[in-house]
């Protein structure tokens, strides 16, 4: 694409509908995803059978659609995409105009597809999602719950666009809000704007952008940097790198925006190194929006510049912190500094910084083509607009989803997610809690089901929306074992900076063991609280302040558990293996010896036909004696 | 192009030729000699050794004119990072919340216990596999989820995480 002249909406909105008209020519367009999940799962063979199948079957296929050479009418249009969120179904292909969508596609699939759909126009039955509540098979995302019961907003286009296509961005009205902020608007307007709008930030603080841009905008020191944070270390989070791998231009368009708003001539993306795809992709988006001069200098025809660094992050969940960050951008080890002076005044290299997650960058240019007034218009009154979670765990459903703010637990749990399951997944469960915002955040349990979600609701029971991160458990899951998980994250993620944080998260892993291994007393959990409290205040940063969120949130709302755990030596869920005490009942052992021989550890001894014993000294708890049973006569394993 | 460094010269530093450090300079002048590029330069590094060797981080703080301690205490400080040499093969095996929940602890148990690995030992004699955990690879709705070099193995079980290594063992000895 060559775009030499000076870069007008009129000449974007050229290049979008010389594109569009493109594309209409296809008679069919055949998407697989392209996301994390599904790549796992083979969905490159599956596009490259595709390819090869079509063509063998003499259909015109068209994989990269360039609008200056259009194709001749009655070809098939075959992309990669972004994450499509159903990541658990995967590899999954959409056929449009059908609408039609295929789940778990192998590619021995191929060409009983290409035959049947493309050929006749007939959907493959076996290969569509099957509702199992309703006992029928869906054709589309139309039909299908976990889509229905979400809101795309920042996700619309994630998952149907090809990320690495700049023209098919363009035909989505892309460039088109830069582009005006640029030419006809001023840093101010800008700021108010999306004061107006009310988007907070998506990374967990839930802090108002335009109130963060405008005091970065107000500052007379030069030059300004913005960066966008995608190093999302919360484990169970994946929502920045869906955008980044499904939407990589939107986030570069939310920064050009960014950079107008506050007057930044450099900006930076950081992403976690675990993520290769995504910082493969938002490489080639700077790359390409730089070749069709939407980056560079003289933007839009006007004076300003900006120029974009991808840069890799090294693997340290302190630098989703905005000071740990900058510490990082600047080649040093990730450690958080105090605030204030906060970045907007004094950040990278001393100079005034705007920080901006990526989903909250993503909406940006979303919200400009909107107004405010209609962005407003979803979500709750103090969180307007839409979330997006990672919704993972036990649930029938996992995968990437958003839905508006308010939205309730029962709502994502129970509409999205299709309910509860066993660990297997093989049956239906009971909820026992929802962990939300990872090991910053907090507990949600059953009694919290109808409270609409939002930055202030969940604050106000001790949790927080934070990154996004969405974990359903089933009854069968321990309480403290889950605190223990989280403490050892953030134990292990702390820098080291202040002592509370390092030496703190350390003790209360090791009470949380002793609660764990049977050696614990009623001033354990007393001490547990007490320490969890103090680190919260002795620390500077939000891991420390947050890291004793879980064990408190956990302690409190599963008091009887941990009880339980301390006061009778007992794990209800089973779970804890130096509190297990297994044992063969006697009237239910005929004194076969199957167990005997299931035990690699020779933990077993009996005569034939006579009771069995479980010697516990030399037991390990594997269970593998439980399972080989078929009398159910050894229980407590 | 230089020839790969054999697995001898990547376990002994100390008999990497010293024509070696021209790929060392040309990272370092892919990146102007900035000391702010630290981090990406020791990425680049470790990309072409496997692991920041000593003699490599004290080259980089003389180029870069800065303290070794400052080079040192960045390389300590990232988990991706590895100041020894790690093995051919990389299982990193993924403990996110996600992950833990879907029971990704017995998987690690079995592959620690089939390749005789530890807490504190994580590469086999032969330098072949290296086994760690690491926080949440992002693909939660695959969960639990095992990640050898860089191809990502979904929904796996013990057995099926044992099965991969056989795999990878059978094709090393062909070779």
């Amino acid at each position: 694409m060559t775009l030499a002249h000076v870069i007008t909406q009129e000449s974007l909105a050229k290049e979008g509908l010389a594109y569009q008209s493109a594309a209409n020519g296809a008679e069919r367009r055949l998407i697989i995803c392209a996301g994390t999940g599904c790549v796992a799962g083979g969905a490159l063979e599956v596009y490259g059978e595709f390819v090869r199948t079509i063509e063998a079957a003499g259909i015109d296929v068209v994989t990269e659609l360039r609008p200056e050479a259009p194709p001749l009418p009655g070809f098939v249009h075959v992309s990669r995409s972004g994450c499509q969120g159903f990541c658990q179904m995967g590899p999954l292909a959409t056929v449009l105009p059908d609408g039609i969508l295929y789940t778990r596609v192998k590619k021995g699939d191929v060409a009983e597809i290409v035959e049947s759909t493309l050929k006749h126009g007939k959907p493959v039955e076996r290969l569509l999602y099957v509702d199992k509540s309703a006992k029928r098979s869906c054709r589309g995302i139309a039909e299908i719950p976990f889509y229905q019961a979400q809101h795309r907003f920042v996700l619309k286009e994630c998952g149907v666009i090809d990320p690495d296509s700049l023209p098919e961005y363009l035909a989505k009205d892309g460039y088109q809000a830069a582009c005006r902020v640029y030419t006809r608007m001023s840093p101010q307007e800008v700021c108010t704007e999306i004061d107006k709008a009310g988007l907070r930030g998506r990374g967990g603080g839930g802090f108002p952008t335009g109130r963060k841009w405008e005091l970065a905008r107000v500052q007379p020191a030069a030059p300004k940097y913005v960066i966008c944070n995608g190093d999302e270390g919360d484990p169970g989070a994946f929502m920045d790198r869906s955008v980044m791998e499904g939407n990589p231009h939107s986030v570069v368009e939310g920064l050009l925006i960014a950079a107008r708003a506050i007057g930044a001539s450099e900006a930076f993306v950081y992403v976690r190194a675990e993520y290769p795809l995504a910082v493969r992709r938002v490489r080639k988006a700077v790359e390409d929006a730089k070749r069709a001069g939407l980056l560079g200098p003289s933007l839009f025809g006007t004076h300003y510049a900006l120029d974009i660094t991808v840069m890799e992050g090294a693997g340290a969940f302190v630098c989703g912190e905005e000071t740990a960050l900058i510490a990082s951008i600047e080649g040093k080890r990730g450690m958080p500094s105090p605030k204030p002076p906060f970045p907007a005044q004094s950040g990278l290299w001393g100079n005034p910084t705007v920080i901006n997650n990526v989903e909250t960058l993503a909406s940006v240019p979303r919200i400009l083509n909107m107004g405010a007034e209609k962005f407003r218009a979803m979500g709750s009154r103090t969180s307007p607009g839409t979330k997006t979670f990672a919704l993972t765990g036990h649930v029938v459903n996992t995968g990437l989803i958003e839905v508006a703010f308010g939205a309730t637990l029962r709502d994502i749990v129970y509409g999205v997610g299709g309910g509860v399951t066993t660990d297997d997944g093989a049956a239906m469960s009971e909820l026992k809690a929802v962990q939300i915002g990872g090991p910053s955040g907090g507990c949600l349990t059953p009694a919290h089901l109808d409270l609409p979600l939002d930055f202030d609701s969940l604050r106000s029971i001790g949790a927080m929306v934070g990154s996004g991160g969405l974990v359903a458990m089933n009854r069968d899951t321990c309480m403290v074992s889950m605190a223990r998980f989280f403490m050892q994250f953030t134990q292990n993620e702390s820098c080291g900076k202040c002592v509370l944080c390092r030496e703190g998260t350390k003790q209360m892993l090791a009470l949380l063991d002793d609660i764990i291994e049977g050696k614990a007393t009623l001033d354990t959990l007393d001490l547990l609280e007490m320490l969890a409290r103090t680190v919260q205040k002795g620390s500077l940063c939000g891991l420390g302040k947050t890291a004793p969120n879980p064990v408190l949130s956990m302690t409190r709302l599963f008091r009887e558990e941990y009880l339980a755990h301390v006061v009778e030596k007992r794990c209800p869920a089973g779970r804890c293996k130096a509190l297990l005490r297994p044992h063969v009942i006697p009237v239910k052992c005929k004194g076969c010896g199957v167990c005997i021989k299931a035990c690699s550890m020779n933990a077993i001894k009996g005569e034939k036909r006579q009771v069995h014993v479980i010697d516990e000294t030399l037991c390990t708890r594997c269970g593998a004696c439980a399972k080989a049973c078929r009398l159910g006569a050894i229980q407590g394993v | 192009m230089l020839p790969e460094p054999s697995p001898e010269e990547v376990s002994h530093p100390s008999t990497l030729p010293s024509r070696r450090f021209q790929k060392v300079c040309d990272i370092l002048a892919k990146h102007e000699h900035r000391a702010s590029r630290l981090i990406p330069i020791l990425q680049a590094v470790q990309e072409e050794y496997r692991y920041l060797p000593e003699e490599v981080m004290t080259y980089l703080a003389t180029s870069l004119h800065i303290p070794p301690a400052e080079v040192y205490g960045v390389a300590t400080f990232y988990a991706h990072f590895a100041l020894a040499p790690k093995g051919k093969y990389v299982l990193r095996l993924c403990d996110g919340t996600a992950c833990h929940v879907k029971r990704s602890i017995p998987i690690l148990e079995a592959l620690r216990s089939k390749l005789r690995l530890s807490e504190t030992k994580s590469t086999t004699d032969d330098m072949l596999f290296t086994v760690e955990t690491v926080s949440c690879l992002g693909a939660c709705g695959l969960a639990p989820v095992l990640l050898v070099n860089d191809q990502v193995h979904g929904q796996v079980t013990p057995e099926a995480a044992c099965a991969i290594v056989d795999g990878i063992a059978a094709k090393e000895t062909v070779q």
